[in-house]
C-alpha cells in the first residue's frame, strides 16, 4: 500500500549550514489493510514521515511508492491525495464548514462527486463515526472527541484506501481518546482499512498489528508490539515508556520472578500474576 | 458566556422558507426592503406587514425569538420615535386642556418609522434564521457569478466568507483564554485610561496573531489533504436551484410589490 525506499528528508536549511536530516535513510512498508504504530520522543520526525505518505512533502533523497504510485510524479497528485487521508492533532484546525454534514462533504465536494453520491458519502461516514445524530450541528459546540470523530468522517467520505493518524489524539480527554481510538479501531477491523497511526501513547500502540520506533529520523525497531515491548531497557534508552503493565513485569522479572516479558494488556498481566500466586 | 454565540442565527428546523433556494431570499429580501420603504399610507403599510407576518408564519420560527432580535435595536427605535413625535410641525395634540408639544402628525410619522424599522429587522432575520451560512454564502457566490466572467473571483470570495464565519468562535474562546492566562499574571486589562488599556492589550493580540497564523497553516494543510483544488470542478452537498416553491414565492412577492406601488402612486 505505502513504501519508502531509502527516504531521506531535510528542511531547507541556510546555504552556510550543513543539511540536517530529519528523516534519514528510511525503508517503511505498510500493507493493505495493516495497522501500523509509530511511536517516537518528539522531534523524531515521525510527523515527517506522515506527511510524507499523501505527498504533502517530497522526499529529498529516495522515493515514496502510494499503490505502486511515485509521490513525485505529479500525474499522480490527486490519485494519492485520494488514496491516502490524513486527520491530524488539533480537531478545530482540520473543520471547514460550520455544519457538521457540510464539513464532511468537503472532500468529495472537492472531487467532483455527484450531489446525490456526496449525500450517501456524507450519512454513511457519519454512521460510521457514530456521529449522525449530531449531523446539523456546529462543531465549534461538540466536545474534542466529537469533533475529532467528525474530521474522521470527513476522510472517510473521500474514500480513500489508507488512513494516517498523527497524534489524533495529543489535545484530548480520556473521554475523547477512547472515542477516537475505538473509532480507528472500527475502521480497521469492519471496513478493513490500512490505517497508519502515529502516536506517544504506548497504550494506543499496542492495539496494532506492528510497532515502527523511530528515533533522530531513523527506524530503530520494527516489530509485532509483544516483541517491541518486550525490549523494555532499549525502549527506555530511547526517551520512550513501556504500557503500565509491561513495566510491571519487567520489574518482578528483575526482582527474582518468572513472567513471560510480553505482557500488553491488564488483563493478560491478571491472568499471568494469579497464576505467580498460586 | 463566550459559547453561546450563535452563528449567523441559523435554525435548524424544516420548513417551506428553509426549502427556498438563498438565492430568491436574497432577491426578494431586497424588493420587500423596497416595498417596506414605498408603503406610505394604511393600506399599503398594511400589505407589507402582511406579508412580513406571513414569511414568519411560514418560518416556522417562534416568534419569541424574532421579538429577542428586536432588542438591541429597540433604543433606535423608541429614539426616532420619539424625535418625530415632538419635533414634526402640525396640530398641537390637546391633554387635559393643556397644549402640548407633541403634533399629530409627528405621531403618524412615528408610527410610521417604527413600523418600517420593525418590519425590516423581522424580514432580514426571516432570512439569516431559515438559511444556513454556507447556503447564504453559496447564493451570494452564483448572484455574484456573472462578474467571474470580468475577473472576479467569487467562489475564493465565498470560501474566505464561510470560512471567517467558522473561525469566528473558535478565536473568541482562544481571545477568552489568552485573557485569563493572562490575567492569572497579573495584566489589568480594566483599569487605568484608555491609552493605558489600549497598551494593555498588545500582550493578548499578539499571542492570539500568532496562534491565528498558525491556524491558518493548519488548515491550509488539511483542506490540502483533502484535495482542495480551488472551484473549478467543485459540487455541492445541497446543490441550490431555483424550484416551482421559488417561483410561487417570487409571484406572490412581484405581485404584493405592484399592489404597493400601485396604491403608493395612485392614492
Amino acid at each position: 500500500m505505502i513504501k519508502t525506499e531509502h527516504l531521506r528528508y531535510a528542511y531547507n536549511a541556510a546555504e552556510s549550514e550543513e543539511l540536517k536530516f530529519v528523516l534519514d535513510d528510511i525503508d517503511f512498508s505498510v500493507s493493505a489493510g495493516e495497522f501500523v504504530a509509530v511511536l517516537g520522543h518528539n522531534g523524531c520526525g515521525k510527523s515527517t514521515l506522515a506527511k510524507h505518505f499523501n505527498g504533502l512533502l517530497l522526499p529529498s533523497g529516495g522515493t515514496v511508492y502510494v499503490s505502486g504510485m511515485d509521490t513525485k510524479n505529479e500525474t499522480y497528485y490527486w490519485d494519492i491525495r485520494k488514496s491516502v487521508g490524513m486527520v491530524f492533532q488539533n480537531p478545530d484546525n482540520q473543520i471547514v464548514a460550520t455544519v457538521v454534514e457540510e464539513d464532511v462533504a468537503f472532500a468529495p465536494e472537492n472531487l467532483g462527486v455527484p450531489s446525490e453520491e456526496i449525500r450517501k458519502r456524507v450519512d454513511e461516514a457519519l454512521k460510521t463515526v457514530d456521529m449522525y445524530a449530531l449531523r446539523r450541528h456546529a462543531p465549534h459546540l461538540l466536545s474534542g472527541g466529537q469533533k475529532q470523530r467528525v474530521a474522521i468522517a470527513g476522510v472517510i467520505a473521500m474514500e480513500p484506501k489508507c488512513i494516517v493518524f498523527d497524534e489524533p489524539t495529543a489535545m484530548l480527554d480520556p473521554k475523547g481518546r477512547r472515542e477516537v481510538i475505538d473509532t480507528i479501531l472500527k475502521l480497521k477491523n469492519e471496513k478493513h482499512m490500512t490505517v497508519v497511526l502515529i502516536t506517544h501513547y504506548m497504550e494506543e500502540a499496542v492495539k496494532a498489528d506492528r510497532v515502527v520506533v523511530m528515533h533522530k529520523g531513523k527506524i530503530v525497531m520494527n516489530d509485532v508490539p509483544k516483541k517491541v515491548f518486550s525490549e523494555v531497557k532499549q525502549l527506555k534508552n530511547l526517551g520512550l515508556d513501556v504500557p503500565q503493565v509491561t513495566e510491571l513485569c519487567y520489574l518482578l522479572n528483575k526482582a527474582g520472578c518468572s513472567l513471560p516479558n510480553d505482557i500488553l494488556t491488564v488483563e493478560e498481566c491478571a491472568d499471568e500474576l494469579e497464576r505467580l500466586l498460586q | 458566556m463566550l459559547k453561546d454565540i450563535t452563528l449567523g442565527q441559523y435554525f435548524p428546523i424544516d420548513s417551506p422558507m428553509h426549502r427556498l433556494d438563498p438565492r430568491t431570499k436574497l432577491i426578494l429580501l431586497v424588493l420587500h426592503i423596497v416595498a417596506i420603504f414605498l408603503a406610505n399610507n394604511a393600506i399599503t403599510c398594511g400589505l407589507v406587514t402582511a406579508l412580513t407576518l406571513l414569511v414568519m408564519l411560514l418560518s416556522r420560527v417562534p416568534l419569541a425569538t424574532y421579538l429577542r432580535g428586536l432588542k438591541p435595536i429597540l433604543f433606535v427605535i423608541v429614539f426616532t420615535a420619539v424625535l418625530n413625535i415632538f419635533l414634526t410641525a402640525g396640530t398641537k395634540i390637546e391633554l387635559f386642556g393643556y397644549q402640548t408639544p407633541m403634533t399629530w402628525e409627528g405621531l403618524v410619522l412615528a408610527g410610521k418609522m417604527a413600523l418600517r424599522l420593525v418590519l425590516l429587522i423581522f424580514a432580514s432575520a426571516a432570512l439569516t434564521y431559515t438559511t444556513s451560512p454556507i447556503a447564504l454564502t453559496d447564493g451570494i457566490e452564483k448572484l455574484l457569478s456573472p462578474f467571474a466572467k470580468l475577473g472576479l473571483p467569487t467562489f475564493e470570495l465565498a470560501m474566505m466568507m464561510s470560512i471567517a464565519i467558522r473561525f469566528i468562535p473558535t478565536l473568541i474562546e482562544e481571545t477568552d483564554k489568552i485573557m485569563k492566562a493572562q490575567k492569572a499574571r497579573g495584566a489589568d486589562f480594566e483599569s487605568g485610561s484608555l491609552i493605558r488599556r489600549v497598551k494593555a492589550l498588545a500582550p493578548m493580540l499578539i499571542p492570539l496573531f500568532i496562534s491565528a497564523f498558525r491556524r491558518a497553516d493548519d488548515l491550509a494543510v488539511a483542506m490540502e489533504s483533502r484535495c482542495y483544488q480551488g472551484g473549478n470542478r467543485r459540487t455541492r452537498l445541497n446543490e441550490i436551484h431555483f424550484a416551482g416553491i421559488d417561483l410561487g414565492a417570487t409571484c406572490i412577492f412581484l405581485l404584493f410589490f405592484a399592489v404597493t406601488v400601485a396604491l403608493r402612486f395612485l392614492l
